[in-house]
Parts: C-alpha cells; sequence; structure tokens
C-alpha cells in the first residue's frame, strides 16, 4: 500500500522537477547546450518509442527513422513560410503552398501520418519476424528515402528543405518526452502491454490465449511511429533543414543502440540510454573535427555496443524498469518463461 | 533496338556475376549459424580497396591481385568471425543481427577514419580496360574478366561443396549442428570455412565493382551487400545454388528495369529492388530454391 | 566400459540431472528407462560431451585393457574419436545428402579408407535397404529406413560404445521388431550398447541390466528381468494394475 501512495506521488513531482529543470536550464545555459539538450530529448522519445516494438513486442525494426522522416516533411511542409515556398517549391500544389501551420497542429498531423505509413506498411511486413523483419523494414527506409529523393515538386529532391522556421525549444522537446513516457509506461503496465510481452515471449502460447497476434503488433507499430513521427518533426524545427538522409541507417542504428544498452524493454533505460548516446555524440564530434579524425565516435559506439551484446545481453541497467517505481504485483519479468520440467505424477518408486 | 537489348543483357550479366558472388557468401554463412550477416557488404569494400593498394603498389600480376584479393577477403571474413561473432554463438537470432549491424557501421567507419569518406578512382591496368565489340554489344576486357572469373570460382565451389569430404561437412553442418558435431565435424572450423569462402568472394567482388565503376569509397559496400542479401532471398537464403540464380536474376531486373522503362523511373531502382525483397519474403519465403523454412520467417 | 558418478547438469536455466550414477560393462546392453522429462537424454548428451555437467564425472574405457580417462570435459568430436556414439531422438537424419553421403559422414574422423569401405559393406550386410537406395537422398527414405540409417551411420565411426536415444520413438511396433533385433545382432558382434527407450517392456527384454530415472535422479536398477517383474516398474511403466 505504501508503495502505491509513494508512486501517486512520485510522477507528478518527477514531471514538476523537470519542468523547473527547463525553465532554469532556458534562462542559464546558451543556446548550443540547449539544442543539445533538445536532441537529448527527441532522442529520449525515439528510444522509448521504439522499445513499443523492438522492446515490449519483440518485433525488430530498424524502420523508425522512416517514420521520422514521414513526420518531419509532412510537417516541414506544413510550417514553411508561404514566400519561402513559393520560391523553394513552385511545383506544389496550390492548397498545400498556401498553408502556413503553427507547431502543434503540423506535429500532430506529422505524427499521423507517420502512424498511416505505419499502418500501410505494417500490414504486409509484420507477418515476418526476427531478422527478416528488420531487413523489411530497413528496405522501407530505403524504398522512403528514394521516394522522397524523387518526389521533387514536394521535397526539392536531394537538396532537401533548408531555412525552416526554428519552432522547436525545450518545452516542445519536455512536453513529449513527457507525454512519449508517459503513454509507453501506461501501455507497457496494461492488457494492451501485457499482450505484448506475452507475444515476444512466446507467440504460439499468446496466440492460444485468444491475444490477437496481428492486431496487437500493428498496434505497437504504429503507436511507435506516432511518437517517431513526432520526433522527426521536432528535430526538422531544431536543425530548421530536413533532406533525403537526414534520417538514415546510422540513426536507425544510434536507436538500436539505445534500445539494447538500455534493456529492451525496459522505459528508464531506454531514457537513460538516450541521454548517455547523445552526450557520447555531442562529446566526441568536436574530437573530431578537431584531430580530423572522422568516423571515430561511431567507432567507439559500434565497439560499445559490441562489448555490451558480449558482456551484459540485458542492457547495463537490465531488463526490469527500478523497482521503486513499480508496484509489486505489476513488475513484468524480462525474464525468458522458465520452461517446466515434467513432474512424474505416479510419485516415488523407492 | 536488338542490340541495345542485347548490350543490358550483358550489363545484367556482368552486375548479375557481382551480385552473385556477394550472395553466396550471406547465404553460407546463413546457412550454418542462421545469421544475416549486415557486414557481408563492407567486405566487398574491402576487397576493393585491397585492391586499389596493390595495383598502386607495383608490377603484380593481374592474377596474382585476384588471389591476394580472395585471402584479404577471406582473412578479415575469419578475423569478424572470431573477434565479433564467435562470442555471441548461441544468443538469440536478433542478436547476431545487430552484431552485425555494428560490426558494418565499425568497419564503415574505419574506412573514413584510415582513408577519408573521399571518393577514390580506381586504378585498373591499360589492358583490362582496352574496348572490343561483339556485333553491337562492347566490351571492356575487365567486364569478361569479371564474368569468367565469377564462373569459375562458382563452380569452384560447386565442386567444392558437392564432392568433397569438407563440403560434405558443410552440408551436413548447415543442415543440423548438433549431429554434424556428434558426426565429430569440428564445427568451429566449418563455420570459419563458411566466413573465409564467403568473405574471399565478397573481396573479389570488391575487385570487380572498383574496375567496373570507376570509383571507391568506404561506404561502397553498403548498398550492394543489401541487394545481395535480396538476391539471396530471391533464391532461397541458405540454398548456394539459389544465391547463384537469385544474383544473376537480380542483375538482369535491374538492369532491365533501368534500361527499357522511361528514364525518370531510373532514379527509383533502389525501390524497385528492395520493394522485390519485401514482395519475395511475403509470398515466397524459401525463395525458388530454398528449402522447408524454420521459425524465423 | 563407461561409468557416469555423481552427474548435475543444466539444460538453460532448468536443473535437469540432479547426481546420476551409473554404469556401463563391456559388451553390454543396458537400458535407461523413466518418463518424459526424467532426464534420460540429457544424460546421453553429458556422455556425448553435448552438454556439459555442472559437477561429477564422467570415465571411459574403450577397451577393457585400456586405460580409462576423464571424458567429463572433452570436446564433443574427440569423444567420438574415443569410440562413444551418440544417434540423438527422432531419427536425425541428413536429408540433403544421400544414404551413401550420410553413412560416409559418420565415419568422418577415420582416415583408414580401406577399412572404411569394408565397414559400409558390413552395414549394408546389416541394413541391405540402405545399399538398395545408396543414391537416393536421405529425405525420401521412410521413418524405418531412417531409422536404420541412423544406426548404420553411427556405427560407421566403429564405435566401442552406441548411445541410443528411443529408436522406437514413432515406428511402426513391427519395425521395432526389427531394429531391436538388429541392435541384439550389433551386440553381439562387440558394440555395447546404452539404449533410452519409453518403450519400457521390449526395452527391458533386450537389455542385460537396466537403469529407471525419475526427475533427474537413478531410482532403481537391476537386470532386466529383476525390473520387469518389479512390482513399482511394473504399474509405472508396464501397464500392470
Amino acid at each position: 500500500m505504501m508503495g502505491w501512495n509513494r508512486l501517486k506521488w512520485f510522477f507528478p513531482m518527477l514531471i514538476l522537477a523537470g519542468a523547473i529543470l527547463v525553465f532554469i536550464l532556458r534562462s542559464s545555459v546558451n543556446d548550443y547546450i540547449l539544442s543539445i539538450i533538445c536532441f537529448a530529448g527527441i532522442n529520449i522519445i525515439l528510444a522509448v518509442s521504439l522499445n513499443l516494438t523492438n522492446g515490449f513486442t519483440g518485433l525488430f525494426s530498424l524502420g523508425h527513422p522512416a517514420f521520422m522522416a514521414v513526420g518531419g516533411y509532412v510537417a516541414a511542409i506544413l510550417t514553411f513560410p508561404v514566400t519561402r515556398k513559393a520560391m523553394l517549391l513552385p511545383a506544389l500544389p496550390s492548397w498545400l503552398a498556401a498553408q502556413q501551420w503553427s507547431l502543434l497542429p503540423a506535429l500532430i498531423l506529422g505524427g499521423l501520418c507517420a502512424t498511416l505509413a505505419a499502418f500501410l506498411i505494417g500490414f504486409p511486413v509484420l507477418r515476418l519476424k526476427g531478422h527478416y523483419l528488420a531487413v523489411a523494414t530497413l528496405g522501407f527506409l530505403i524504398i522512403l528515402q528514394v521516394l522522397i529523393t524523387n518526389l521533387e515538386s514536394f521535397t526539392r529532391g536531394p537538396l532537401g528543405l533548408n531555412g525552416l522556421p526554428l519552432l522547436t525549444n525545450l518545452w516542445w522537446v519536455y512536453l513529449w518526452v513527457v507525454i512519449t513516457i508517459y503513454v509507453c509506461w501506461k501501455v507497457k503496465h496494461s492488457s494492451l502491454g501485457r499482450s505484448m510481452l506475452a507475444i515476444r515471449e512466446n507467440e504460439m502460447a499468446a496466440e492460444c490465449l485468444g491475444i490477437p497476434l496481428s492486431r496487437t503488433r500493428i498496434m505497437a507499430f504504429a503507436l511507435g511511429a506516432f511518437f517517431a513521427g513526432v520526433a522527426g518533426c521536432l528535430w526538422a524545427h531544431l536543425v530548421t533543414a530536413i533532406t533525403p538522409t537526414s534520417f538514415s541507417v546510422i540513426m536507425a542504428f544510434h536507436l538500436v543502440v539505445m534500445v539494447v544498452v538500455g534493456g529492451s524493454g525496459s522505459i528508464t533505460g531506454a531514457t537513460i540510454a538516450a541521454l548517455m548516446l547523445t552526450s557520447v555524440v555531442e562529446i566526441l564530434s568536436p574530437l573530431e573535427e578537431n584531430l580530423g579524425a572522422y568516423g571515430i565516435s561511431e567507432i567507439i559506439i559500434s565497439i560499445g555496443l559490441l562489448l555490451i551484446l558480449i558482456y551484459r545481453p540485458r542492457g547495463i541497467f537490465g531488463t526490469q524498469e527500478p523497482a521503486f517505481l513499480v508496484k509489486q504485483r505489476q513488475r513484468v519479468s524480462g525474464e525468458v518463461g522458465r520452461s517446466l520440467s515434467y513432474q512424474n505424477g505416479k510419485g516415488g518408486t523407492s | 533496338m536488338v542490340g541495345y537489348i542485347a548490350q543490358q543483357l550483358v550489363n545484367g550479366l556482368i552486375l548479375g556475376s557481382m551480385y552473385a558472388l556477394v550472395a553466396i557468401g550471406f547465404t553460407m554463412i546463413y546457412g550454418i549459424i542462421r545469421l544475416i550477416n549486415f557486414a557481408h557488404g563492407d567486405i566487398v569494400m574491402i576487397g576493393a580497396f585491397v585492391t586499389l593498394g596493390l595495383v598502386i603498389s607495383g608490377q603484380i600480376p593481374f592474377p596474382v591481385i585476384i588471389i591476394l584479393v580472395i585471402l584479404a577477403g577471406a582473412l578479415m571474413g575469419i578475423i569478424i568471425e572470431r573477434a565479433a561473432f564467435r562470442p555471441m554463438r548461441g544468443a538469440p537470432q536478433v542478436t547476431g543481427f545487430i552484431t552485425s549491424l555494428a560490426v558494418s557501421i565499425l568497419l564503415q567507419n574505419l574506412g573514413i577514419l584510415l582513408l577519408t569518406a573521399q571518393p577514390r578512382n580506381f586504378f585498373c591496368p591499360d589492358y583490362l580496360q582496352t574496348v572490343f565489340n561483339l556485333g553491337s554489344v562492347s566490351l571492356r576486357t575487365i567486364d569478361l574478366a569479371i564474368v569468367v572469373i565469377a564462373v569459375v570460382l562458382m563452380v569452384f565451389l560447386v565442386l567444392l561443396v558437392r564432392f568433397t569430404r569438407l563440403g560434405m561437412a558443410m552440408r551436413a553442418t548447415a543442415e543440423n549442428l548438433k549431429v554434424a558435431l556428434l558426426m565429430g565435424i569440428n564445427i568451429n572450423r566449418i563455420i570459419m570455412l563458411a566466413f573465409a569462402i564467403g568473405s574471399g568472394l565478397a573481396g573479389v567482388a570488391g575487385m570487380m565493382w572498383g574496375a567496373r565503376y570507376g570509383q571507391i569509397d568506404p561506404l561502397l559496400g553498403f548498398v550492394p551487400g543489401l541487394k545481395a542479401f535480396v538476391a539471396a532471398v530471391i533464391g532461397g537464403v541458405g540454398s548456394i545454388p539459389g544465391a547463384m540464380l537469385g544474383g544473376y536474376l537480380l542483375g538482369f531486373a535491374e538492369v532491365l528495369f533501368v534500361g527499357l522503362l522511361p528514364p525518370i523511373y531510373s532514379s527509383y531502382r533502389d525501390a524497385f529492388v528492395f520493394i522485390i525483397l519485401i514482395l519475395i519474403l511475403l509470398v515466397l519465403p524459401t525463395g525458388l530454391l530454398g528449402r522447408k523454412m524454420e521459425e524465423g520467417v | 566400459m563407461l561409468e557416469v558418478r555423481d552427474s548435475h547438469a543444466y539444460i538453460g536455466q532448468t536443473y535437469v540431472l540432479k547426481g546420476v550414477s551409473l554404469e556401463v560393462r563391456h559388451r553390454e546392453i543396458v537400458a535407461l528407462i523413466g518418463a518424459n522429462g526424467a532426464g534420460k537424454t540429457t544424460t546421453l548428451s553429458t556422455i556425448s560431451g553435448l552438454t556439459r555437467s555442472r559437477r561429477g564425472k564422467i570415465l571411459f574405457r574403450p577397451d577393457p585393457d585400456a586405460t580409462q580417462r576423464d571424458i567429463t570435459r572433452v570436446p564433443a568430436e574427440e569423444i567420438v574419436s574415443m569410440g562413444i556414439s551418440h544417434c540423438p531422438e527422432g531419427r536425425q537424419v541428413f536429408s540433403d545428402l544421400n544414404v551413401w553421403e550420410n553413412l560416409l559422414i559418420g565415419a568422418y574422423l577415420r582416415k583408414d579408407k580401406q577399412a572404411i569401405q569394408s565397414d559400409l559393406q558390413w552395414v549394408c550386410e546389416l541394413f541391405p535397404i540402405l545399399g538398395d537406395r545408396r543414391r537416393q537422398s536421405a529425405g525420401s527414405l521412410s521413418g524405418g529406413e531412417q531409422m536404420m540409417l541412423v544406426i548404420g551411420r553411427a556405427l560407421m565411426s566403429r564405435p566401442r560404445l552406441l548411445l541410443l536415444d528411443e529408436p522406437s520413438l514413432g515406428l511402426a511396433p513391427m519395425l521395432v521388431e526389427v531394429i531391436f533385433e538388429m541392435l541384439e545382432q550389433i551386440n553381439a558382434q562387440g558394440t555395447t550398447i546404452l539404449l533410452v527407450e519409453q518403450n519400457a517392456r521390449m526395452a527391458l527384454e533386450l537389455a542385460q541390466r537396466a537403469y529407471v530415472m525419475e526427475t533427474g535422479r537413478v531410482t532403481l536398477s537391476g537386470t532386466g528381468r529383476e525390473l520387469a517383474e518389479n512390482e513399482e516398474v511394473r504399474k509405472a511403466y508396464l501397464g500392470a494394475i
């Protein structure tokens, strides 16, 4: 009972503390650092939402950057100032050329378009499993990059869209970090979340229990895609530019690193791993430029991932949420179900 | 028109030869340890750079270069297997896949670190550049060499796998690792051999890639690697003849897609290849020559 | 010949063998019976080196006058070359290979070409059907033929000790009779056999001695006849009321 009371207060307090932190940061830290913190937040959104498919449901997708691209481009076209559109995208249909939205509706529509894309690609592809799904989603990412490159009247092709309005700030990022974590946390501890975990642990058993496999899978995939779309919008309006190669295999790789390092299925772990990865990248990239040692940060990240896979395959923090955050009876096991050994029902013979 | 199509078919044959060589490695490694080795494409890149290094370094005869490139690729495959995949043996399928993704990123960035991301011109000795005409089809010596070398290597491989004691052990291991172990087959040696052969062939493919397209950079292996995987899927992952067939089919399909459709579609060629991948995975997951399916698809 | 002393083993996280001890003497047929999940298959795996026991010892002496060796930590392929051949359950032939290749791969570690040829002859005399179908892929054989192939393949390594896991599984009763007769013949020609069986009746008839396993332990042992007459065994495994 005490645990429950503590929990009831813990999350609002945490959100409030975060808000105060955002307030202090915005008045004390320079823009460069602020933008890094924003990137960290966006990475948290991505890692936590990718956990819905890769961590909870055990569907290994590399398609997250594709959904970011969908969301990012949709929102970018919507928020792009009308005058710049006339200049850069003369071939845009007039009904689109006249739009100039503010960030929030663009974010939501971007997210919804990503969700739609997830439904379209998910229905056929989610029948695949394991590494075949990974390759198929990677194929989807490449197909999408080709499409974006070729739909020049909407996207300006390989040049991409630059000079987007700088609409993303730490408040927006913080808001969506909170929403993402809240929703994923709720999902994980709901019956949908338990269905997802059941599918991950033993698909056939889950099906026998009456869990609708394809519906649960596509729910996880589409929900994750929504947040990826939103993150893509935030990203585009933070960098103020978007190109077909903005959302690449390297990004997919980084997201996988976050999920694996954080312990797949663990929301807290994914959050911390996202913060860690952002820091590592930000610390190493000036080093790369100063030394002219390009590639060194990816080398360090990939070697780090290999070491973690060998020595801590369940992630640095394990696959469980920290005990103090979870009610005892809700604790979700990350353990693979133990196989039961049959007992001889006839009792001992001697 | 006939001449144009003939030229396209020859181009498809050349591209298909390269895909087939790379696809064999995918299929051999998958066949034995059920691993999709994402880093396989990067061996192509290594092969290309090793060739360039050897060509620049002096008067090494072409056949010797080929052998050295095969050895370099094989060595690289063995190192990767030992360092990255062996410690992961027995882990879930997806862990192996993530591992190979990490290895791929590692190799690409080692390439960038050591060689910079700038594309380099690939030197080919003059006698390989001679152009000659067969009817309306024009070919360089190197194009012919690509096809001949690929076919010779593949025939060699098929003979090895079909008719030698080692090949028998490889087939047995691919089918049932546990029972192969009970026959006294040294599984680690067979796995290493699969990596060595597959990577050696990918290395040669890298040499061909450089010679054919004239420019190489550290990221060059990624897309051809993925496409060769598509070829392996078309043929049925795990089947060596399937990988060869898939390689040539994909080579022809890609070249004809670009050559026969109006030019505006040609920039969609990569999308076309991956749409084929998704379709095959959904409709014919065992590929054309693949055998029964185990869990995983 | 073979001595398992207090072997403890895990499969993944599950504690399967909780101290198994048993002994096989030269030229014996020993049966290991028990219910599903009792640990019979795991016992064989620890002997052949597929599974490592965490505690305990496994000792092997290929011939009465040879020195005894501790094979607890010896890799599987070396155990094969020392003369232990393990037929796993479920007739696992290499279905991509033809019958002849399956037999040849049984002799994978042997270098004596001449002797391999004469052993091929011997196996084909034991199972004439295998010689007739030598070019056929093993996957196309019937269940009984596959079982013969598996036994033939195991014999090709010239084992001193043959570990057989459920040779009767999924075979028609008549075929089981045939297979068991073959085993008797193979044993008479000098190969020691350790047999795991669900079909306790036939196993106890065939075996000189037998062990009963329950939940990871040996609970009973004796000659085949003693066990077949034991009240508990009759109730639990022979279907007597």
